[in-house]
This record gives structure tokens, sequence and C-alpha cells, in this order.
């Protein structure tokens, strides 16, 4: 008689342990997160002047903006997703579409697979290796292209999970009508996956706005404005690791300011992506 | 008719083209990948003749001499990852584990988006969140209680033992676990997902707790998915760089204590790359640079192929 409940108390407990484990595993992770939230608006908050959208990155021990490293940043940014995302694409699609036979569909798959989660740091070696060295010396092309080295994996993951999604009625009905396979693919597949598309590409977009290991090597840094791409360029994350390493409070100031600036648009552009995919999914 | 024919021609040709440009655009991806071995390969060829396999056991890191090892890094390189698996697998299974089965409905979406947050801040932000905030905290009152404490036990005390400085080793692995817990936790609920409904409700009829559920039904049918999914954090903890290179403090030395500073491979490339002269220093840090895309591509495949098998069950199962 007596052996009954302890077991089912002992059953309880243990239960009751667990779930309060999970329970403070769930809120060790939010803790994190809101502590780095919070520190960065502490910081950088104060930092955040109209200044550093409107003057150069300063020598040390004067005060100045991070104009140069934003429009770096971004013009670094466009060119890396304007190469990789219609290679992305393409290659998605031909995942999706065309590679049901034959073995090239999932060996690039399973490459893409291991790609997408590859050291960014060696994709900068890389490019050094094929680029830098032969033009001998660093230059916002280099870093574009890193960063579309990037940018191509995630892009292709999603197309392909996108177009998996189009109900094959869809591209059924088409070619009852007649329609070619480009125009299908094209017109009506692609188009019909074109919000999950977006949300790929906005997911890279964040992915590269804080990358900062493949510019080391690429796109090095600037401290003058510089719109020139076959020049070194400045861009936030690499200004941001100089600054915050060195001994001067106006540089890690402004490295708290860039490091808000980076962390704000990274977090807006993962949000708009969710809405946006979600709000496609809901209307079909 | 003959108009039609035409057409129909030009049609099936732009098929053609179409499919063509999409395959060369995936063969692409495998000449990618074949483009980062044979580069790193060819810039790594000077350090490979100079050293050979003597390369991966030599600690010596002296450039003034031309003398390179690469098991300083690498070293730095698997015990700061080590500690981060030590520490993300736990708390993943656990908000895993909150996600699925204890969460209310409404909160699911948020939290789980939250976790992916965390997941996408960039790693230079916890490098310097770690430097500036963390470390000092960690050397004032954690490093301090671990060398009163622990330090003085047998065996495990003199990895805890050494000058609280804040930057080290275990600080570089607890940022890292910072950083992986939502990788592995998100790829947990994802796998916890897929466990048919009716195999827990069966447990659930026959009287388990939630535990039990979670410990002897869904873990066990998910459990290549799970070790997949830590070897994808463990791929990204070891390849990971800015957040390391913050926190670790750059030495090339090789303690036995914790708490002091060391070096991983991300870290010093990072570090010393730009800055390295001469054709035998940059070939090493190429070569260090190709040692670890091949561990990590090692750990990656593993992890995607574990995570194939369970998708193929599930396949087979549903």
């Amino acid at each position: 008689m007596n052996m009954m409940p302890s077991l089912y108390t002992r059953r309880r407990i243990t239960n009751a342990v667990g779930l309060t484990v999970s329970l403070l595993a769930m809120a060790f992770g939010l803790f994190w997160l809101i502590w780095i939230l919070w520190t960065l608006l502490v910081h950088g908050l104060p930092a955040l002047a109209p200044v550093v959208f409107s003057e150069m990155t300063p020598p040390p021990g004067s005060a100045g903006g991070l104009l140069n490293a934003i429009v770096g940043s971004l013009m670094m940014s466009v060119v890396g997703v304007m190469i990789g995302t219609p290679i992305g694409i393409l290659a998605g699609t031909y995942l999706a579409e065309f590679g049901q036979r034959g073995w090239l569909a999932p060996v690039t798959r399973f490459i893409n697979d291991v790609l997408l989660s590859a050291p960014s740091i060696v994709i900068g070696l890389f490019v050094y290796e094929v680029y830098v060295v032969h033009v001998k010396h660093f230059s916002g092309w280099a870093g574009a292209l890193a960063l579309a080295i990037i940018v191509i994996p995630i892009v292709i993951r999603t197309t392909e999970n996108m177009l998996r999604l189009v109900p094959s009625t869809l591209r059924e009905a088409a070619a009852a009508l007649g329609a070619p396979q480009w125009k299908i693919v094209n017109f009506v597949t692609l188009r019909a996956a074109r919000a999950g598309i977006i949300t790929g590409v906005m997911l890279a977009i964040a992915r590269i706005s804080g990358e900062t290991a493949p510019l080391l090597f690429t796109a090095l840094n600037n401290q003058f404005w510089s719109s020139d791409m076959d020049q070194p360029m400045a861009n936030l994350p690499v200004v941001i690791f100089q600054f915050a390493m060195s001994p001067y409070e106006d540089w890690q100031n402004l490295a708290w300011a860039g490091a808000l600036l980076i962390t704000l648009s990274v977090l807006t552009l993962n949000i708009l992506a969710r809405v946006l995919f979600r709000q496609s999914a809901t209307s079909h | 008719m003959l108009l039609r024919e035409a057409s129909l021609k030009r049609q099936t040709l732009l098929d053609m083209l179409f499919r063509g440009i999409t395959r060369i655009s995936a063969f692409g991806v495998l000449l990618l990948l074949a483009a980062i071995i044979g580069s790193l390969v060819v810039g790594s060829m000077p350090a490979i003749e100079a050293f050979g396999f003597g390369f991966l056991t030599s600690s010596d890191w002296d450039p003034v001499n031309d003398q390179f090892g690469a098991l300083i890094p690498i070293v730095g390189t698997l015990v700061t990852s080590g500690i981060a698996l030590l520490i993300a697998i736990p708390v993943s299974f656990g908000i895993a584990i909150f996600l699925t089965e204890l969460s209310p409905r409404i909160l699911r979406r948020p939290l789980g988006i939250a976790i992916e947050l965390l997941a996408g801040i960039p790693s230079i932000i916890y490098g310097m969140w770690g430097l500036f905030i963390f470390a000092p905290l960690f050397a004032d009152h954690v490093e301090p209680w671990l060398n009163d404490n622990i330090g003085p036990m047998p065996y495990i005390g003199p990895f805890f033992s050494g000058p609280p400085m804040g930057i080290g080793i275990l600080t570089a692995g607890i940022i890292l676990a910072i950083m992986v817990i939502p990788f592995i936790a998100s790829v947990m609920r994802d796998v916890f997902e897929v466990v048919p409904t009716l195999l827990k409700e069966s447990a659930y009829g026959l009287g388990a707790t939630t535990w039990e559920v979670m410990w002897n039904i869904v873990l066990p049918y998910t459990r290549i998915g799970v070790v997949g999914g830590i070897m994808l954090g463990l791929g990204r903890a070891l390849g990971e760089t800015m957040a390391v290179t913050f926190v670790i403090g750059n030495a090339h030395e090789l303690t036995q204590s914790l708490l002091m500073p060391g070096n991983s491979i991300a870290s010093a490339l990072a570090n010393e790359f730009t800055e390295a002269y001469g054709e035998l220093y940059t070939s090493a840090l190429i070569e260090l640079g190709l040692i670890l895309f091949f561990i990590t591509f090692v750990v990656l495949s593993l992890a995607r192929y574990m995570l194939y098998k369970l998708g193929q069950r599930e396949g087979k199962t549903a």
C-alpha cells in the first residue's frame, strides 16, 4: 500500500522539477536578450546624436559621426544583395522545379545547407585569396563579393522552400493552358511564392548588415569619405570593431551608437520579414 | 500552321535555355565550394611545405623567427565550443520543452520569435557587450568565487584558478553559449513538433506526466534530429569570430586554467591577418582557416545528414 503513493509522488516531483527547470531555461534565454538590448539602449541612445549621420568618422580624441561607414555599409550590402539574389533565386528554382532527377539537386542542396552556416571569416579569406591578392588592394567590391557569397545560400534555401509550398495544381493548370515551362515558373510559381522569397532576401540583408569577419580582409576600412567601390571602404561593423577596441572614449561612444543602429535595423528587418510572410500566408 | 510550329520551337528553346541557366546557377554552388577549398589549399601551400603535419601539433607561434604551429588556436577553438555546448544543450532543451509543451498558446509565437531574435543579433554586438558589460562583472563577482570555491578542489581545481581578469577562455565559452542557444533551441523545437500527436496522447492517456512524455517519448523519437541540432550549434560555435575575438584575450599561450586568455582559430585570423607580414606568416594563417573550414565542414555535414534522416523517417511514418 505504501509503495504506490510514494512512486506517484516521486513521479509528480520529478515532473514538477523538470518543468520548473525548463521554465527557468526559457527565462534564462530571454534574460540575455533583454540585458543586451537594454545595454545597447543605455549606451547607444545618448551617443546617437544627429552628427552621427552627418559627420565622418573622426581621428582619435575628437568628435565625429559615422556617415561614411553607414554609406559604405549600405553600398556594399546593396551590391552584395544584387549579385547574390538572382543567383540564389535561379539555383533555388532549379532545386524546386527541375531537380527531381539526377545527382545535381540533392548534392547542391546538401552543400548549400552546409555553406549556410559555414564560418563567415573563411569566406573573407577566400575573397582575399581570389580577389584582393590579385588586384593588390582592399576594396569595396571585394567586400560586396564576400557579402554576396553569404547571401546566396540563404536565398537558395528560402526560394526552394517557398516554391515547394506552391500547390502543384497551379503548375498543372498553367501547363494545361499550354504555357511553356519557363513561363509557368516565371509567371506562375515564382509569382505565387513572391512574398516568401522577399522574406528570404530580407533575412539575408539582416544577416549581412551585421557581418564583420568577412569584411576585415576585403573592404578593410577607410577613415575618409569614399564612394569609390574600388578603394578600401568604411563600413559600420569594422568601424564598431576598431572603435570599441580602442582606448578613446569618443570612439567607444560612437561604437555604441553604431551597434545600436545595426541591431535596430537587423531586428526591424527580422520582424518585418516575419510580419510580411505571415500576412501572405494567411491571405492564401 | 507554320507560325505555330515556329513558335513552339522557340518556346522549347526558351525552356531549355531557362532550365540551363538555373542548372548552371545550382552548379555554381558546388563550384563555389570547390573554389573555397582550392584557394585555401593553394594559399596555405607554403606553410604546408614548411611545417607538414607538425603544424597541427606544434604550439609555436613566433612570427619573428617564422615558426608557426596550430595547436593553441585549435585547442582554444575546441575548448570554447565545448564549454558553449555544455551550457547550451540543457538550456536549449529546457526552452524547447517550454515552447512545445508548457507555454500558453498565445505566448508560444512571441516567445519563439524572441528566441529567434536572439539568434539574429550580430555577433559583434555580443562581443562588445561581452567586453564592456559581461567581462567586468564576471571578473568582479564570478571569477573570485570560482578561485575560492572550485580552485582548491582536486582534478577540476586547476581549470578554475587564475587571475580574475574577466577576459579569457571561460568568458568566450559563455558568450558563445548565449549565441548558440537560440540555434539549438529552435532546431529542437522544430523537431519536437514533428512527433505525431497520437504518440504523445497515447502516453498521456496511460497516465504519463509531461516530463515523462518528453523524456521517454519525444526525445527518443527525435534523437537524431536533436543531435543534428546540437551539431549545427557546434558548427556555429566553432566558426564564430567577432564575439570570441572581443573576449578571449588573444594570447598564444597554452594554459590549463580556463580563466587565462587564449586564442581560437577565428580570433587569431581576425586579429593578425591584416597585419601579417611575410609569405609564411600569411600562409600559416590561411592554413588555420583551412583547418577551421575542414572541421566545421565535417561537423555541419554530420548535422545535416542527421536532420535529413529524421526528415526521411517522418516522411515514411506520415
